[in-house]
């Protein structure tokens, strides 16, 4: 879909929202779904740079780290990547305290959620900086540049415009993962819903709000990637032409 | 801290839930296959379809799994649609990968020159045979693996249908949990039991992959 698609629907869904919010089946729910929505953005913000940090680590890591780093980078990539999020999340909020750890549930929630992500973001990272041609490391080698200079001058900025489409994926995927946490008690978007759902069984209104907003949240998201694809694209193009 | 023998113990229990996680896999992963197949081929054939499936593709990747089985669940009754939780669980989960499978087979017919369209025009063969027989069979072949990686992926999800009380491995585990007050065991266990699983058909996908190359290599 289009970026002028893309901003329609986004104007649709929160138009609907207003809408909904204002009939009166609708307007009890309405303070209890904004402040899960709150925990929801605030668990996806803290978890997602969470894990562009952990994917670029353990992406460097796994190209170019001595043999002991290297492994520790594709042992995490390959557990975080092989298990379900939810095993994971439980994992570290009730087995982590059995070893003398014990995590709050928000803390679990963004650890696991940013962990998960990032060891997928990790392989996006290696693909975009694999993908850099060869000819630009020659190129620096020529120039005299360190590996650290030529990576963090040259390759990784050329890698970042590919990457942000992959990313754009990933952030949906993690908005969509933070559903997850109203199973480790945390009171996000999912676990108001399902509370207010056993409390007054208007399950259709609840149910459809929670929906919309969760849709409104991924296109946001789409639309801002989508902009930074274009921003980042932009530099590129006008490179090449020059 | 980690006692062998309650993992021994406690194993009998995991197996026949992970049978249940299998069952769920599968039979989830059959509607995606058939469902996406059909989406993505009501797009050619009836091209007017093509609006309404791809906002619906994007309203159902953009929203949780987890929300998307509650409502099948809660929501289903209201409308006349009262499903067990098993049931309920496999439909969303199936549902939910057609979306994404959809996707992938759309990719899989574009990749199919035109030329094979304009060429099937000439021998006076009729649209729905086309697709049956000249387009399909090169339109799946590339996208097996693709396909095979959202198998792995709704394999990983299966624990969201512990959310709705289905009995597989990662609700077999938690009920273990609350009945001995030992979370260890059982949640690592399942967390072996899913990295065992992806990595073999991880690898099981490289296989395949590597063979579909070296036959349909053009």
């Amino acid at each position: 879909m289009g970026l002028r698609g893309l901003a329609g629907l986004l104007a649709l869904t929160i138009a609907t929202i207003w809408y909904l919010s204002g009939l009166e089946d609708y307007r009890i729910f309405v303070p209890g779904l904004a402040q899960g929505a709150a925990m929801t953005v605030q668990i996806t913000a803290a978890a997602a740079v969470l894990a562009v940090t952990a994917a670029l680590v353990a992406a460097l890591l796994k190209l170019y780290g001595p043999a002991p780093l290297r492994w520790l980078a594709v042992t995490y990539i390959e557990i975080f990547r092989g298990t379900s999020a939810l095993v994971q999340l439980f994992w570290l909020y009730f087995v982590l305290p059995v070893f003398g750890i014990t995590l709050e549930a928000y803390t679990a929630a963004v650890i696991g959620i940013g962990l998960n992500i990032g060891a997928y973001g990790a392989e996006v990272v290696r693909g975009a900086i694999v993908a850099v041609p060869r000819g630009q490391w020659e190129a620096t080698v020529a120039l005299n540049m360190s590996r650290a200079q030529a990576l963090r001058r040259i390759i990784l900025p050329q890698a970042f415009a590919a990457m942000i489409p992959p990313w754009g994926n990933l952030f949906i995927e993690l908005l969509k993962t933070t559903a997850l946490v109203s199973m480790i008690t945390l009171g996000d978007l999912a676990f108001r819903a399902q509370q207010m759902n056993q409390t007054t069984m208007k399950t259709v209104q609840i149910f459809t709000l929670v929906l919309l907003i969760y849709l409104a949240m991924s296109l946001v998201i789409t639309i801002a990637m989508r902009l930074l694809e274009r921003r980042a694209g932009r530099g590129i193009l006008r490179a090449r032409a020059a | 801290m980690w006692d062998w023998g309650f993992a021994l113990e406690i194993l009998p229990t995991l197996a026949k839930a992970a049978i249940v996680t299998v069952q769920v896999t599968l039979l989830g992963f059959l509607i995606a296959l058939s469902l996406g197949l059909a989406l993505a081929a009501a797009r050619i054939m009836q091209p007017w379809t093509a609006v309404p499936i791809s906002l619906a593709v994007e309203l159902i990747r953009s929203t949780p799994l987890l929300i998307q089985i509650f409502f099948l669940y809660f929501v289903g009754p209201s409308f006349g649609l009262t499903l067990d939780a098993m049931t309920a669980g496999i439909l969303a989960i199936g549902l939910h990968y057609a979306a994404y499978c959809s996707e992938v087979y759309r990719a899989g017919f574009e990749s199919v020159p035109r030329g094979q369209w304009e060429a099937s025009v000439a021998l006076n063969l009729g649209r729905w045979t086309t697709l049956r027989d000249i387009i399909i069979p090169q339109a799946i072949p590339p996208v097996v693996p693709a396909l095979g990686n959202y198998l792995v992926a709704l394999f990983k999800e299966t624990p969201l249908l512990s959310a709705i009380a289905v009995m597989e491995l990662m609700q077999s585990a938690k009920i273990i949990g609350s009945q001995t007050f030992r979370y260890n065991e059982p949640i690592t266990l399942v967390g072996l039991f899913f990295l065992v699983m992806s990595l073999a058909s991880a690898w099981a996908i490289r296989r395949v992959e590597a063979g579909i190359n070296r036959r349909y290599r053009r």
